[in-house]
């Protein structure tokens, strides 16, 4: 081992060590933002020693200079400005493009090492078997990120896509990967066998995430989040750079952990998400008068603003609906207009609320609402026996009883017990079923109350009566 | 098996077992931008695009290079910008309390 790579391969292992360190310190809300800096400080020592070994190796020529700082200025400008200028709710988007980009880049150097070994030249399955896994796993994680990034935004409907004959296209794809694989490691370099690989790789991505609907995307980002991680390590193997298979493996095990945890939130397993065409996610628009049963109490903005004023722990209970309307600031004001007056505001956060674990969390923090108001399931719960006004926003199977009896698809499921709170308001757009497809019986019990409104709407309607009772 | 392989195969098998431990039981607050973060780790791929760089040595490869640099490049700088602005926002919340309790 020469000098350089000594030095080299320590610092290696110094910034191995803050990836990890910088993990474990984001577990905790006091010390996340310093071990993401951590993390980062990492990145810097791996990307000078880098910058110093090819400069000292002189291998680089002025081409070679010239698409490399190109293409390195022109994504980080990309990352950066992409990342400042996002607004919060568009974040789960966000981190899947970058995640596709990430595979995609895992990808390009799999190609790259393979192609360099010339036409013809025969391979160790060492190197061949390393090539392979990363050209799939990061062309799967580079498409199907894309579709989840589409799918996230709108660009890409979030209903479920299926094209007649899915299942044979699925085989055939997977014979065809198969068949590329065999040639790639038995069978002397060939550029086609790579370019095989990568298309079908590419397709295999887009036909894995399109079925899914919607609401399930949050478990497929982070699921891919690992897949990522794991074509870095496999990167790591084919250039044979050990922060690359450590950081890598780090994220493929950290990213499987996250997937698994989401998933059990929903109380569905990860297989059977991704056999798709569950649920869209997105409540359907139509109108609230036809699906109305006969024993659900309506109620007005007028008389919501009067209980809330005479109430004295009211706890908000935030859904899908809520990120959906982007009524997050409204919610903010509501609760500052009651906690201005002495009035207890909490938030009930159930884990799979919004998009993303956690997303409903970001929302809030990014209007201002403090941190210790942001109740967890187990906080809430014992919560709402004292609970005057337990306010639903666009918010359904999370909160529907049913979960505790057997024998239906959300038993089981960890659920905030709103109906234990004396009176519950429900603000929703129509009586459609949550993404489960289960009615709901919160909505016709005694204590609780309908407001059919668009949550941003209905919420500003709501502050505007509360504020004129309280004064 | 050789021994460079061998001993890649080790650290990879253990960084994933460190990666388990080190992640179970994250208070879903924190999942996003952990997930977020996790993220910006595995852009640590930009270090693979400055070593194809440089061995690139005609137009495929010089293609190959700069792709594989912008990729990497968005991921990392991306990565950590939106985790840490995710993460300011938990950062500021006693201060802005404070400055609203003083009101």
């Amino acid at each position: 081992m020469s000098a350089l790579q000594t030095i080299s391969s320590l610092i290696y292992l110094i910034s191995a060590v803050c990836y990890v360190l910088g993990v474990h310190m984001m577990r905790s809300p006091k010390t996340a933002r310093h071990g993401n800096g951590l993390s980062a400080v990492g990145m810097f020592l791996a990307v000078i020693t880098i910058i110093v070994t090819i400069i000292v190796e002189g291998k680089i020529d002025a081409i070679g200079w010239v698409v490399l700082i190109l293409g390195l200025a022109l994504g980080i400008l990309y990352g950066v400005v992409k990342a400042r200028k996002v607004p919060m709710t568009d974040v789960p988007q966000l981190v899947s493009l970058f995640n596709a980009v990430g595979g995609g880049a895992a990808a390009v150097i799999g190609i790259f090492d393979y192609l360099l070994k010339g036409d013809g030249a025969s391979l160790s399955i060492a190197f061949s078997l390393p090539v392979l896994l990363d050209v799939i796993i990061g062309g799967i994680t580079f498409s199907g990120s894309l579709i989840a990034t589409g799918k996230l935004s709108g660009h890409v409907s979030g209903k479920p896509i299926t094209v007649p004959g899915a299942r044979i296209l699925n085989i055939i794809v997977v014979i065809a990967i198969l068949a590329s694989a065999w040639f790639m490691i038995g069978y002397p370099t060939n550029i086609w066998y790579v370019i095989l690989a990568l298309a079908m790789s590419l397709v295999f991505g887009l036909l894995m995430t399109l079925p899914i609907g919607g609401a399930d995307m949050p478990v497929v980002v982070s699921l891919l989040n690992a897949f990522t991680g794991l074509a870095v390590a496999f990167a790591g193997f084919v250039i044979n750079n050990q922060v690359l298979i450590i950081a890598g493996a780090l994220v493929g095990a950290a990213g499987t952990i996250l997937t698994l945890q989401m998933a059990d939130a929903m109380n569905r397993s990860v297989a059977n998400i991704l056999a798709g065409g569950f649920g869209t996610g997105d409540s359907d628009t139509s109108s609230a008068a036809d699906a109305v049963p006969v024993d659900v109490k309506e109620t007005s903005a007028d008389d919501i603003g009067l209980q809330l004023a005479y109430a004295q722990n009211v706890m908000i209970v935030p859904g899908y609906g809520l990120a959906a309307a982007q009524a997050q600031h409204e919610v903010a004001e509501l609760a500052k207009v009651l906690t201005d007056k002495g009035i207890n505001v909490n938030y009930a956060i159930h884990p799979v609320a919004g998009r993303m674990p956690g997303h409903m969390n970001v929302l809030l923090a990014d209007v201002n609402v403090p941190y210790e108001q942001m109740k967890q399931l187990d906080d809430a719960n014992p919560m709402f026996e004292s609970t005057d006004v337990s306010l639903v926003i666009g918010a359904n199977d999370v909160t529907n009883p049913l979960a505790r009896e057997s024998g239906n698809e959300i038993s089981g499921m960890p659920i905030l017990d709103v109906d234990k709170s004396k009176s519950v308001v429900v603000i929703k757009r129509s009586m459609s079923t949550g993404y489960a497809g289960v009615q709901n019986p919160l909505f016709s019990m005694d204590n609780t109350q309908m407001f059919f409104s668009d949550a941003k709407k209905g919420l500003q309607d709501i502050v505007a009566s509360t504020k004129q009772y309280l004064e | 098996m050789s021994e460079e392989l061998f001993t890649n195969l080790a650290i990879f098998v253990l960084s994933l077992l460190v990666g388990f431990e080190v992640m179970s039981k994250i208070p879903a607050t924190l999942q996003t931008p952990m997930m977020s973060g996790a993220n910006a780790i595995h852009g640590v791929v930009v270090v693979g695009a400055f070593v194809i760089a440089a061995e690139a040595n005609s137009w495929v490869f010089y293609c190959l290079a700069f792709f594989g640099a912008f990729f990497a490049a968005v991921n990392v700088a991306g990565g950590y910008t939106v985790t840490d602005r995710m993460l300011g926002m938990f950062d500021r919340k006693p201060a802005a309390k404070k400055e609203d309790d003083q009101k």
